[in-house]
């Protein structure tokens, strides 16, 4: 018994190293989006207050562009309003339905959920997206987030006022997307080099698929509304050892430059999950 | 100033630079991403204890991590980093150097070349155990070995930066 604590006592700092190590190694290999909930909680409230602080004096620098592209934005909404638009057909008599527009929250699919982005990172092999909105503003697990000009990526931790977005520049990221024009399923995902490109896979060659084509997001998809952008085609690879392409998109969403996002509500969202699980089951 | 305070001081706006400031400028490429902030282990002074030399990196690389959302990553790299620095400091240095008291290893107290040794081989240890970690979840060979070196580079000119900004006085010997 003796040797054993002689033992301990003179490689005390040894196994001190071994365990820290170990601990840091555990965290770091079993930490996934899953289990990044609970890592997200802690950091998001320690380090989010802090962030929140520091963000409030960066986003001076980016309120010209800002300004800019809400501008764009504005615009275009404006222009989708029924008042503004006119009717193709006048022998057909049109009545604006008020209840389209959302009383009673029928016909209403998305509900978007404005948040100011706090922190944010591009360069890393696994980028993530901090915003001020959390469980006390609705925000749950798994919902969608979108910029102005697109897809940003999913929500994968929520604290009570801030939640965790894991970015489409991250290496477990996985959107299923499509192509504007010749449809065809694909799956987006990040290689880790380089911000502005994402690489589109598992288009099969019997589409076409030329430079400057629009990826949109899926209209199978149960988070994110079908058709939002998510960039343009760079460049066209075919795969030689299987039948589909290997696709260069360029992210609609300038990443290092973004402030604002929706949080984007899926109203029949439990409803879908629902229907799938019931049909798993009989 | 007591040494604790002075410590807690540098660790603030060393932690506040790199988080805030150097890793939110645009990267001039993706195998360069800057990192000076284990520096404040390698500025700790030499009569601190192994146990506490250790904890303290683990802190360090703790609160890095929560930044950089990486669990794990910065606290393994720098303890290895902590592990190792008595080992380099007793090569570096003749044995009655390590029984002074709140010298912190710096030119002055090392002379130029062994700190310049002592920076170059724990930055390089540190690295390589950084960016192989980073390399088993994501990317090539060709990754590793490229951004071990620019950034490394990058990394020594950071530190020599930081060095003459601080401008620590310590007595000569």
């Amino acid at each position: 018994m003796r040797n054993v604590f002689l033992f301990i006592r003179r490689y005390a700092v040894f196994i001190l190293f071994l365990i820290l190590q170990g601990i840091s190694l555990y965290s770091l290999f079993t930490s996934n989006r899953f289990h990044n909930t609970y890592y997200g909680m802690i950091s998001g409230e320690i380090a989010g207050d802090i962030n929140r602080r520091v963000n409030n004096v960066e986003e001076y620098f980016t309120l010209r562009k800002e300004n800019q592209r809400l501008r764009e934005q504005n615009a275009f909404l404006l222009s989708q309003i029924p008042s503004g638009q006119v009717l193709a057909d006048t022998a057909v008599k049109s009545v604006t339905d008020t209840a389209y527009v959302d009383s009673v929250k029928q016909n209403l699919q998305y509900q978007y959920l404005s948040a100011k982005i706090i922190s944010n990172s591009v360069f890393l092999q696994q980028n993530y997206l901090t915003l001020h909105r959390g469980t006390d503003q609705g925000v749950v697990l798994n919902m969608a987030v979108m910029g102005t000009d697109g897809i940003i990526g999913t929500v994968v931790g929520v604290s009570k006022n801030m939640s965790l977005v894991m970015s489409l520049l991250h290496k477990q990221s996985k959107v299923i997307a499509v192509l504007k024009k010749g449809s065809g399923l694909g799956e987006i995902t990040w290689d880790g080099k380089d911000p502005r490109y994402l690489v589109l896979r598992k288009i099969p060659k019997t589409v076409v698929a030329k430079i400057g084509d629009e990826v949109v997001s899926s209209p199978y998809s149960d988070k994110f509304p079908p058709g939002s952008s998510i960039g343009r085609i760079e460049e066209v690879r075919q795969d030689s050892e299987t039948n589909t392409y290997i696709l260069k998109v360029r992210t609609a969403v300038d990443f290092s430059n973004v402030q604002h996002a929706f949080i984007v509500k899926n109203l029949l969202g439990d409803e879908m999950e629902e229907i799938k699980n019931k049909q798993i089951k009989e | 100033m007591s040494i604790l305070l002075k410590n807690i001081i540098r660790i603030s706006i060393i932690l506040f630079f790199q988080v805030f400031i150097v890793t939110k400028i645009p990267p001039l490429h993706q195998f360069i991403v800057p990192y000076f902030y284990f520096v404040l282990i390698l500025w700790l002074p030499f009569k601190i204890t192994r146990i506490n030399l250790l904890l303290m990196a683990f802190l360090i690389g703790t609160l890095m991590d929560w930044f950089f959302k990486t669990p794990g990553l910065h606290a393994a790299a720098s303890l290895l980093m902590a592990y190792l620095r008595p080992y380099l400091v007793n090569l570096l240095l003749p044995k009655e150097a390590t029984e002074w008291g709140n010298e912190e290893p710096s030119t002055k107290t090392m002379g130029s070349v062994p700190y310049s040794i002592y920076i170059v081989v724990l930055t390089l240890f540190h690295h390589s155990y950084l960016i192989f970690l980073e390399w088993l979840q994501f990317g090539s060979f060709l990754y590793f070995i490229g951004k071990l070196l620019a950034t490394g580079i990058v990394s020594l000119l950071m530190i020599l930066i930081v060095d003459l900004f601080f401008n620590r006085k310590s007595k000569s010997r």
